[in-house]
């Protein structure tokens, strides 16, 4: 069994956000990056997997040098190696290039099981695993649950709104993974320092066979503005009777939402 | 060429198919293109009168009792092909668990760009889609040059506008040839007559100070008075209160009701990323320092032990 695990580097969304001077971008300097927290409930669950019953655990990532640092992360929790696609700083590349490489990534490396976060938590687009199960033609199943190994079969439970799924899956699969599924471990001192020692590829656009021009982004952020911050909040005063009484005439006959 | 609608269903059209019908109906007039749509699913027989009014030219209606649950070896198959025949130069669709899921695979296979979870879209030129990012803490315009160009859309954040009009003509579609490699082999769908969270015009939700589970029927009690879907912070999914599906935040559900009711909610940025775009958000705190009160339009200073309750009685009154 080998399993790939795809991770990103995101801004932790603790972090304060301010609008760029060219309303295009916002202020990266000051930010904290950490590890998305869907891939690390990922991770979690390829290394229970491995525990269970034996399996390489590749972790593969998409980004500049310092997403060595979150790929040492999920070694220093047990993955055995990683492969960077690195690419150029400043380099604009959208969803489509991104898996395009990613899948080209994981196609090198022949896994059973793919496994990824739901969604990152930087733009929560969750499409970037489904987009490279779709390139390599691979069956695949979102927002899991639960999972389940026999047979060559990967068993899931994929949570829809209001209930969810069971899905029988041929391996290989892609799969991405909703909290609650695991507790994702903190790795232990001598594990980080292990960590350090495994192998850690580094690929660039071209050795996977791509042009910067094939991965250029096609959905660029034209502006960005921080969010309404028009509430009227207003404190409805008075005792409890008083005070519900004035919420709802205020939703139904001001708002007419009630 | 075409703009072009996937109406998404469950057993019925879902609310959502009818919002992404009115922003494309939208998009498609100021493109000064056609609008069709697709719906794949059982049947939508029956249900044609509630497409009337979104400027729907033709409905490709692919129905068979194997489409009737979402299957992506079946749909973006359908789908991809659908949008070639047709030219479609923007692909709506709606941003639920399925449609997300569905986008993203049918964008793959066009090898196009999709602003998936958009809370608005617009054509000027060429589409537009407006996102939230980073927890909701910025909102982007995304520019989407590929074509088609594909966004879905969160759902409530656009009002399904029905106009005068017809109701679509209905082409329906033999069902392709398929080879099902992913198996659904079970599904528990939702309790009818519960309101679903994601797509709730109203969403009471509790934090921590409601206590504990034993509390927690003073949530629901409000849900039910409102007519409401219940929703919970992480603290109290964390603390095994209720199940991980009601919670409201980032790494929970994005809700955009027309009313949000936070009980006992300090307002964290993980819990307002998830509710931040509801129309309009009532905070019933005893902190009168809560984040929640910055956050809201309408607050109550109190004890949510008197309040909820008091205002359950005081909605069923003017209700009855």
């Amino acid at each position: 069994m080998k399993i790939a695990v795809l991770v990103k580097r995101v801004p932790d969304t603790a972090s304060v956000f301010k609008v760029a001077p060219d309303e295009k971008s916002v202020v990266t300097d000051g930010l904290k990056y950490i590890i998305s927290p869907y891939d690390e409930h990922a991770a979690e669950e390829a290394i229970k997997i491995q525990e269970a019953g034996g399996a390489e655990i590749v972790v593969i990532s998409l980004g500049g040098d310092d997403c060595q640092e979150t790929m040492r992360t999920v070694m220093a929790m047990g993955a055995d190696r990683g492969v960077l696609v690195s690419v150029p700083a400043g380099l604009s590349i959208g969803a489509h290039g991104v898996a395009q490489a990613l899948a080209a990534a994981v196609k090198r490396e022949a896994p059973d099981l793919v496994l990824a976060g739901k969604q990152a938590v930087d733009d929560d687009a969750s499409q970037v695993p489904e987009r490279v199960a779709e390139l390599l033609d691979l069956p695949h199943a979102s927002v899991v649950s639960k999972l389940e190994l026999a047979d060559g079969k990967a068993l899931v439970d994929r949570e829809i709104e209001g209930g969810k799924y069971r899905i029988e899956l041929p391996l290989p699969a892609v799969v991405t993974i909703e909290k609650g599924i695991n507790t994702p471990r903190y790795p232990k001192l001598p594990n980080i320092m292990k960590a350090k020692k495994k192998p850690l590829d580094t690929v660039t656009l071209e050795d996977l066979g791509l042009s910067a021009d094939a991965v250029k982004n096609q959905a660029e952020v034209t502006k960005v503005a921080s969010p309404r911050t028009d509430r009227r909040n207003q404190i409805v005063g008075g005792d409890t009777a008083d005070a519900v009484k004035e919420v709802v005439r205020l939703l139904r006959d001001e708002e007419k939402a009630l | 060429m075409s703009v072009l609608v996937l109406l998404e269903q469950r057993g019925e059209l879902k609310p959502c198919a009818l919002e992404a019908a009115s922003a494309a109906r939208d998009i498609a007039a100021a493109a000064g293109m056609p609008l069709n749509a697709v719906y794949i699913g059982q049947s939508l027989e029956g249900q044609e009168g509630k497409l009337a009014g979104y400027g729907i030219a033709k409905v490709y209606a692919y129905e068979h009792a194997s489409l009737s649950h979402y299957s992506n070896d079946a749909y973006v198959p359908i789908v991809r092909d659908v949008a070639r025949e047709l030219d479609a130069k923007v692909i709506i669709g709606s941003a639920t668990a399925l449609g997300k899921e569905l986008c993203a695979s049918v964008a793959a296979r066009l090898g196009v760009e999709l602003a998936q979870d958009a809370i608005g879209a617009a054509w000027a030129g060429g589409l537009v889609a407006k996102k939230p990012l980073y927890a909701g803490k910025v909102l982007a315009d995304v520019t989407i040059q590929s074509v088609p160009a594909m966004v879905s859309l969160r759902p409530n954040s656009v009002q399904a506008a029905p106009q005068d009009g017809p109701a679509p003509e209905i082409e329906k579609r033999a069902m392709p040839e398929v080879s099902l490699r992913s198996v659904l082999k079970e599904t528990a769908e939702a309790t009818a007559g519960k309101v679903e969270l994601t797509e709730a015009k109203i969403v009471v939700s509790g934090g921590r100070g409601v206590g504990g589970p034993e509390n927690w029927h003073i949530i629901e009690n409000l849900a039910e008075a409102m007519g409401a879907a219940v929703g919970a912070s992480r603290a109290v999914v964390d603390a095994g209160w209720v199940h991980h599906a009601l919670q409201v935040g980032q790494t929970g559900k994005v809700v955009s009701p027309d009313i949000y009711v936070a009980c006992g909610i300090s307002g964290a940025i993980q819990h307002q990323a998830g509710m931040r775009t509801s129309k309009i958000i009532v905070a019933i705190n005893k902190d009168p320092n809560a984040n929640i009160f910055k956050l809201c339009d309408y607050g109550i200073v109190g004890d949510l032990f008197e309040v909820c309750p008091a205002l359950a009685e005081e909605v069923r009154k003017v209700r009855a």
